[in-house]
């Protein structure tokens, strides 16, 4: 019981009592907190990795994602660039065939006027010919019945057709 | 602090007497000008001796004395626990053959009665009990000590089924109230005393034994702080056998490497391994014998202290002493709070260290 020469009772319950907590506390309570604080940790690792895969992935998919935005912007490009291209051809195209047309249309017409006038004209020289024959005609049947007349007739249109 | 270190480090050579002269000194080295001079004032009517007040205080007793009071005609009554007293009795050379009487300490009313249990009287004389017949006594008495420890393991089932029932129950979520304060703890040892002492692979199987070292340590500390608290874990029996089980696990659990360099020092030369093999086998004692000292000697220390301080009160019973020096003691309780869970880790941390030490494998 002195201070500093132990005692064999306290030495014995001290032995006793601590190997009583030590196999009952590892049983009942060391065990189960052990376990469950372990069971959280791995819980949260797998947790944390689960996280950082799923992030992985979304990075995966946004990258699939600008892959295919950007394949979607070329072909629109390209389709655009198609399409305005074909409108353009088809715009020459048509000019080149409403040119054509319309200088066919021009020159059909030009051919049309210049046989019309060739008629007109052929018609206006049959007309003036009846005309002068008639007026010969008359002049001659009012001028035959004077034969000074005549010769001076006949000199002027002999002048007349060497003028000619 | 290191005055009883050194004090306490040649046991064997210790008598009671010679111990109560060295704390006398103790005190009167720490304190000698105030004792001195207050010695007049003491030598009249009732003298308070703070040297028996502390010396009874830090030592073990049959029954747990709470407080005295003074009744009408001035005479002192003292009320303390009973508790129960546990002797093995034998003759001389006849270990064998002996007889166990169990009574009450209040059997002895304070030492006034001897207590007779068939052959064999007994009488309690200055907290010690004798067989008046010169018979040899084993006392497994339960004194405030055991009882001090008994009410700890209770403390301790209490919190610990609690929170592993918390645990069973709740899951593996977040920890909440009793098990927020065990598990950083609990966590702590794991990861901190134990898994870098010990090593990943080996600790788990030594986990359990440094958890209960280190609350069953403190939760005594602690609980030797109280008021009227026993002084357990400043008791060297009580610190030699939890250092006796640090010896046995470290010893047992050692591997053949660690009995090599014990016994045949590798890469010594052969005349200085035979100088070597004493001391190699004297550490295999002193490393435990450092853990019983160290708790031992913190803890009595811590209790001298305070206890000399408050003595001061009642040795001058001036007013203005006890104004200066209640926060001091207030300031060095908190610090034996500090020094509780402190000590508690040390005397963990060096197990584990141990431990760890006799489990190394070969790496030259």
């Amino acid at each position: 019981m002195d201070i500093v020469t132990p005692g064999i009772g306290l030495i014995f319950w001290t032995a006793l009592l601590f190997a009583l907590v030590l196999v009952v506390l590892r049983k009942f309570a060391y065990n189960p907190i052990l376990q469950t604080v372990k069971a959280r940790e791995d819980s949260i690792r797998e947790a944390l990795s689960s996280s950082s895969k799923a992030k992985d992935e979304v990075e995966v998919l946004k990258k699939e994602i600008e892959e295919m935005k950007q394949t979607a912007r070329a072909e629109r490009e390209i389709i655009l660039k198609e399409a305005k291209d074909s409108a353009s051809k088809i715009m020459t195209e048509s000019q080149d065939s409403a040119r054509k047309e319309y200088e066919r249309i021009v020159a059909s017409a030009q051919e049309d006027i210049r046989n019309e006038k060739k008629a007109a004209l052929a018609e206006v020289k049959n007309q003036v010919a009846k005309f002068s024959v008639e007026i010969a005609e008359k002049l001659l049947r009012k001028e035959l019945s004077d034969e000074d007349y005549q010769k001076k007739l006949i000199n002027e249109l002999l002048d007349e057709t060497k003028l000619n | 602090m290191i005055e009883t270190e050194n004090l306490m480090k040649h046991p064997k050579n210790m008598k009671h007497k010679c111990l109560k002269t060295n704390i006398l000194l103790l005190v009167f080295f720490l304190f000698s000008p105030l004792l001195l001079s207050a010695s007049d004032s003491d030598s009249s009517s009732e003298a308070f001796n703070p040297t028996d007040m502390i010396v009874h205080h830090i030592k073990d007793d049959y029954g747990w004395h709470l407080f005295d009071y003074h009744g009408e005609g001035g005479e002192e009554h003292s009320v303390s626990i009973s508790l129960p007293i546990i002797l093995y009795t034998y003759e001389e050379g006849n270990l064998g053959n002996g007889s166990l009487d169990v009574f009450m300490s209040n059997d002895f009313h304070h030492g006034e009665h001897d207590v007779e249990k068939g052959d064999n009287t007994y009488r309690l004389d200055h907290g010690h009990i004798t067989e008046l017949g010169g018979k040899h006594i084993l006392d497994f008495s339960v004194t405030k000590n055991v009882a001090s420890m008994m009410v700890s393991v209770v403390l301790l089932f209490l919190i610990f089924f609690s929170v592993a029932g918390a645990y069973k129950k709740r899951g593996a979520v977040e920890p909440k109230g009793l098990q927020s304060v065990l598990e950083p703890i609990i966590l702590f040892i794991r990861d901190d005393i134990a898994i870098p002492n010990i090593g990943e692979k080996k600790y788990a199987k030594f986990l359990p034994f440094l958890i209960t070292l280190f609350f069953f340590i403190w939760i005594n500390n602690l609980l030797g702080l109280l008021p009227t608290g026993a002084n357990l874990s400043g008791n060297i029996a009580f610190t030699m056998t939890l250092a006796i089980f640090t010896l046995l696990i470290t010893n047992i659990s050692g591997t053949k490497n660690y009995w090599s360099h014990l016994f045949w020092t590798p890469g010594v030369p052969l005349p200085l391994r035979l100088i070597v093999l004493p001391v190699e086998l004297l550490g295999i004692f002193t490393k435990p014998f450092a853990l019983t000292v160290r708790l031992f000697a913190n803890i009595t220390a811590g209790h001298i202290i305070v206890l000399s301080l408050i003595s001061f009160i009642f040795v001058f019973k001036q007013m203005f002493v006890g104004v200066i020096v209640g926060p001091v003691v207030i300031a060095m309780t908190m610090f034996e709070l500090f020094v509780a869970i402190f000590q508690a880790y040390i005397f963990t941390l060096l197990s584990a260290l141990f431990i760890g030490l006799a489990l190394e494998d070969d790496h030259h």
